[in-house]
């Protein structure tokens, strides 16, 4: 299998009006799985978190995780969806290895959290609404590694493992309604809605987030109809697209593939596509179709949820502001230029710099020390400039020092350099290293007289209007003096020599 | 000390707890016999006499150490071969879970062994508790000890026949439509199906979750009700267990007072469907209770003649997603065919050997009836039935405190008489069913032999949901009243295994 026949972009989307649909699957980090105690952590040892109930034993039992149920209505809230007041479990029967019960226990019609809608900013600025449907909760499978044969799929496969750590590792599924009117936006759409999905779920703190961990999982439906055309085409969906360019791409892809069949007078078959990134196609998967009979029925094992008001309204009120109205807040907040913005952003520094200002420094100054010597600072010790033992208090503390005239920079950067060995707080370090402004001009002008001695022609130049020769002066007395006076007070003095 | 096997559970557990008798004597005693016997009457799949012994000598020790554990301190008991052991084999009748050890106990396995109950042994049924006279057990089926040609009900036949045959005092049983009821009305022995979510069924192999109930088997009221009292309350490994308390049914035993109870008969039960001599048994129940004092009335539950209909969709179409897991990947028999084995055709071949026909007559049955376009005209119909009975019952209970039935429409069968034909097999359930579709309690107390056969005759009472408290109450009324009649319980009429 390789790539098809493609029609190119720009005439795809004038022929066509693209329909996208996307379902997002957040695994959550609860301590422990959906239905049993068991932990919830990636990366162990195969088949070591597992207990009669996630691999299906015999007489065992699913019990609901409280905490998986809090982080899924926290999710709902934060799509802005209506919470159900009660929401009852279904069994979706078929038989695959990963799956221990033969079938999964999830949310079926009455889902947890419906009818929301999220807003999602282009990088240009433009704004789309994408309504949601649902979210609802559900286990995950456990994982096949299969063994043998050329594609790495169960085809073909000489044998197949299966590590059942990750079966009733708790998600949330999050389904869009019919997205329509993106035209041309539809892929960058589609990577800009996970996006901000991821973004939400992390700053929830509900999900790790990690894409390539497979925390996050999108499978994109596309279908395209001639513009003016009421009834929707047929779609495709495309699975497992796990990072943010593949799910652009492979929307891109789906759109110019689908243009050249339906241009050509062909039809498009419903059916799941995978996704190769390294090539950048995707491939036929099984045959889809809406009767796929998965047997659902309420599972009799469990009661149905039923969150109080109250507990929804505790949740409502712990949630942080959502991630994109807080840049917007903070952007026109600080006065930053977009690229110093950007820059902040793309550090994931936006906490750091918010809690600095918080303790009374300038945002500009915030951000120089976050953006600037801190993270210098965090890159030679190789570690994430969040993770430096620096608290924006003890920042705030050192610029206020500065802005008063307390510490000169140089000075402030050996504070820093204290507290982050340990030495203590700013007033510490300053103690400690006996780090103090000379503010007595006495000693100062002796060393200025000093070292214009030695360089007789500096003043001379000055003079003569070439101002920037005072650096040389400056350099030398700052040395004299051992960095604790500040340099624009010894220009100034320089200056007033020259006179 | 040989007339031990003929005491009740209570009376062995006053012996014991007065160092009359020590927990090893009373299980050896048991153990014994029933080495002797089952060859005859197949009660037991698994007998182990060292960790029978090894427990009964614990229960000793703790009694030694001043510690009584419970009111049966010291009382074996047998187990439905349906819940999970860890030092037992566990098949649930089938040949797919032949030889499995489970890695974990029932929370109901649990209570027994924490309660001081040594257990003898894991007793037959129906395959996966489909059926009603273990004749569709993969291990052949348990002898009636009244007649050893004849079946002592099922599902649960393994544990009626090991009481009734004083295999073991008190035995623990599972009820989805009538497994622990129906077998006590064909052997002359005491069963109980508590309200649904009385006792976890965590570590019980499902057939219908929403049906079944684990509930306790005997010789007399008080034992069933002492064995209740062990069993019940919360477990958070089953979300269905009820959250509250029901109280204790062997003091609602002690203090059962016919003065001012209302009894309902239910029209829809009480007619030539039954066998003649089981109706006399039931009009002879019906007139003692009048001449006591009890208020008697008859009460109409239409929706009763739907009860077997709806059953028989659901069960199957829950059965049919639980039995799924047992597909060879994990743990029991794994079947490996010929030529190119993917995993979907070992998946085939192992149920297909693995299992029986009634099984796999019950998937197919359930599969189809979820099955998308027919849902709600199979699945959805039933459950509107399950409704409609509920409303029914509490109609009938507004009017009553207790509805009696006769528990069965026959006695016991021969063996071979209904195995080839299914329909015939559901309705020995026609009066039980109700009580699961609408979860509440129901238990089968003896009363009498029936004229045309001499074999033994079951009154069936059932109870509001949660009154469980209620049903033991009326039907230590009603034992009480055949005491004094017969002088002792029905079972000492019933023939010595050892001449049969």
């Amino acid at each position: 299998m390789a790539k098809e026949a493609l029609m190119p972009y720009e005439q795809a989307i004038e022929q066509f009006e693209v329909v996208i649909g996307l379902e997002v699957h957040v695994e959550l980090n609860t301590k422990s799985k959906m239905f049993c105690g068991c932990a919830n952590i990636f990366g162990n040892e195969p088949n070591t978190n597992v207990c009669p109930i996630c691999i299906g034993l015999p007489g065992s039992l699913p019990a609901v995780n409280k905490k998986a149920v809090e982080s899924s209505i926290a999710i709902g809230l934060a799509l802005g969806c209506q919470i159900a007041p009660t929401g009852r479990f279904s069994r979706k029967n078929y038989f695959y290895p990963d799956l221990a019960k033969n079938f999964q226990t999830s949310q079926y019609d009455e889902p947890i959290a419906f009818e929301g809608k999220i807003n999602i900013e282009l990088e240009d600025g433009v704004v789309f609404e994408v309504l949601i449907e649902r979210a609802h909760m559900e286990e995950d499978a456990g994982k096949l590694t299969h063994i043998g044969g050329a594609t790495g799929r169960i085809q073909g496969a000489e044998y197949s493992l299966v590590d059942y750590n990750r079966a009733g590792v708790p998600l949330v599924e999050i389904v869009t309604k019919p997205v329509y009117g993106a035209g041309a936006r539809a892929p960058e759409l589609a990577a800009a809605y996970v996006h901000a999905i991821r973004e939400i779920v992390k700053s929830m703190n509900v999900s790790d987030a990690r894409m390539e961990r497979g925390n996050v999982r999108c499978d994109a439906n596309v279908s395209l109809r001639p513009h003016g055309q009421a009834k929707l085409g047929t779609r495709t969906e495309t699975k497992n697209v796990n990072s943010l360019r593949s799910v652009e791409n492979a929307v891109r892809y789906e759109i110019q593939r689908q243009a050249h069949i339906l241009a050509n007078g062909g039809t498009i078959t419903q059916e799941t596509r995978h996704w190769h990134e390294d090539r950048g196609y995707t491939s036929a998967g099984r045959p889809k179709s809406d009767a796929d009979d998965y047997r659902y029925f309420p599972e009799p094992d469990l009661v149905p949820v039923q969150p109080s008001l109250a507990w929804i309204e505790e949740i409502r009120a712990t949630l942080p502001e959502n991630p994109g109205l807080r840049r917007k807040r903070l952007m026109e907040a600080w006065g930053f230029a977009e690229l110093e913005f950007r820059d902040v952003v793309n550090s994931d520094l936006l906490d750091q710099v918010e809690a600095t200002v918080a303790a009374g420094a300038a945002p500009q100054a915030a951000r120089k020390w976050w953006t600037g010597e801190l993270a210098r600072l965090a890159n030679s010790q190789e570690v994430a400039v969040q993770d430096l033992s620096i608290t924006p208090a003890q920042v705030a503390k050192i610029q206020q020092l500065i802005d008063s005239g307390e510490l000169t920079d140089r000075m402030a950067r050996d504070v820093v350099a204290g507290v982050l060995a340990g030495e203590g707080d700013p007033e510490a370090v300053i103690e400690k290293r006996g780090l103090k402004v000379v503010s007595d001009d006495g000693a100062l002008i002796a060393a200025i007289d000093e070292a214009l001695a030695k360089q007789p022609d500096v003043l001379e130049k000055i003079r003569e209007g070439k101002v920037q020769a005072a650096g040389a002066v400056i350099g030398a007395v700052m040395q004299a003096m051992r960095g604790q006076v500040d340099a624009a007070r010894v220009r100034e003095l320089i200056l007033e020599r020259a006179k | 000390m040989s007339d031990l096997i003929h005491k009740s559970a209570s009376e062995l557990a006053d012996l014991i707890a007065s160092k009359s008798v020590s927990s090893q004597e009373v299980t050896s005693a048991f153990f014994d016999r029933s080495v002797e016997l089952n060859p005859k009457t197949n009660s037991y799949l698994y007998l182990n006499r060292d960790t029978a012994i090894a427990a009964a000598k614990a229960a000793d020790a703790a009694l030694a150490n001043g510690e009584k554990l419970s009111p049966l301190h010291g009382v074996p008991i047998a187990v439905k071969d349906n819940l999970t052991t860890t030092d037992a084999p566990t098949t649930s009748g089938s040949k797919i879970l032949e030889g499995w050890v489970p890695q974990y106990d029932a929370t109901v396995v649990a209570r027994l062994r924490k309660a001081g109950l040594p257990i003898l042994g894991k007793t037959n049924m129906d395959e996966f508790a489909m059926g009603s006279s273990t004749e569709y057990s993969a291990y052949g089926p348990s002898k009636n000890p009244w007649d050893l040609t004849r079946i002592p009900g099922g599902s649960g036949g393994g544990s009626s026949s090991a009481v009734s045959g004083h295999l073991a005092p008190i035995a623990i049983g599972s009820d989805t439509g009538g497994s622990i009821r129906f077998p006590a009305a064909v052997t002359g022995s005491v069963g109980a199906k508590p309200t649904y979510g009385a006792v976890s069924r965590y570590g019980l192999i499902a057939l219908a979750s929403s049906l079944d109930q684990i509930g306790p088997v005997s010789n007399t009221v008080l034992d069933s009700a002492l064995l209740q009292d062990v069993i019940s309350g919360h477990d958070k490994h089953d979300s269905t267990s009820l959250p509250q308390s029901l109280g204790s049914m062997a003091d609602a035993v002690r203090s059962a007072d016919v003065k001012g109870l209302r009894v309902g008969v239910v029209k829809q039960l009480d007619s030539d469907a039954f066998q003649p001599g089981v109706k006399a048994c039931f009009d002879d129940t019906i007139a003692k209770l009048v001449a006591a004092g009890a208020e008697v009335v008859t009460v109409d539950c239409p929706s009763f003649e739907y009860a077997i209909a709806a059953y028989y969709l659901i069960l199957p179409a829950e059965a049919s997603s639980n039995l799924a897991k047992f597909d060879s990947v994990r743990f029991g028999l794994r079947v490996t065919p010929d030529g190119n084995p993917t995993i979907e055709r070992v998946m085939a071949a192992t149920r297909e050997a693995g299992f029986g026909p009634e099984v796999k007559r019950r998937i197919i049955l359930g599969t189809y009836a979820l099955s998308s376009g027919y849902y709600d005209a199979y699945y959805g119909s039933a459950q509107k039935v399950r409704t409609l009975i509920q409303q029914d019952l509490a109609k009938a209970f507004s009017q009553v405190d207790v509805l009696l039935t006769p528990t069965a429409p026959t006695t016991a069968f021969k063996i071979g008489e209904k195995v080839n034909n299914p329909l015939a097999m559901y309705l020995n359930d026609i009066a039980t069913i109700p009580a699961n579709l609408a979860g509440i309690p129901g238990m089968s107390v003896p009363n009498g032999l029936a004229f045309e056969d001499g074999l033994p005759s079951g009154v069936q009472i059932l109870a509001p949901a949660m009154q469980d408290a209620q049903m033991y109450r009326v039907g230590s009324i009603i034992e009480q009243m055949y005491l004094a009649e017969w002088g002792a319980p029905l079972i000492a009429q019933a023939p010595k295994l050892e001449v049969l």
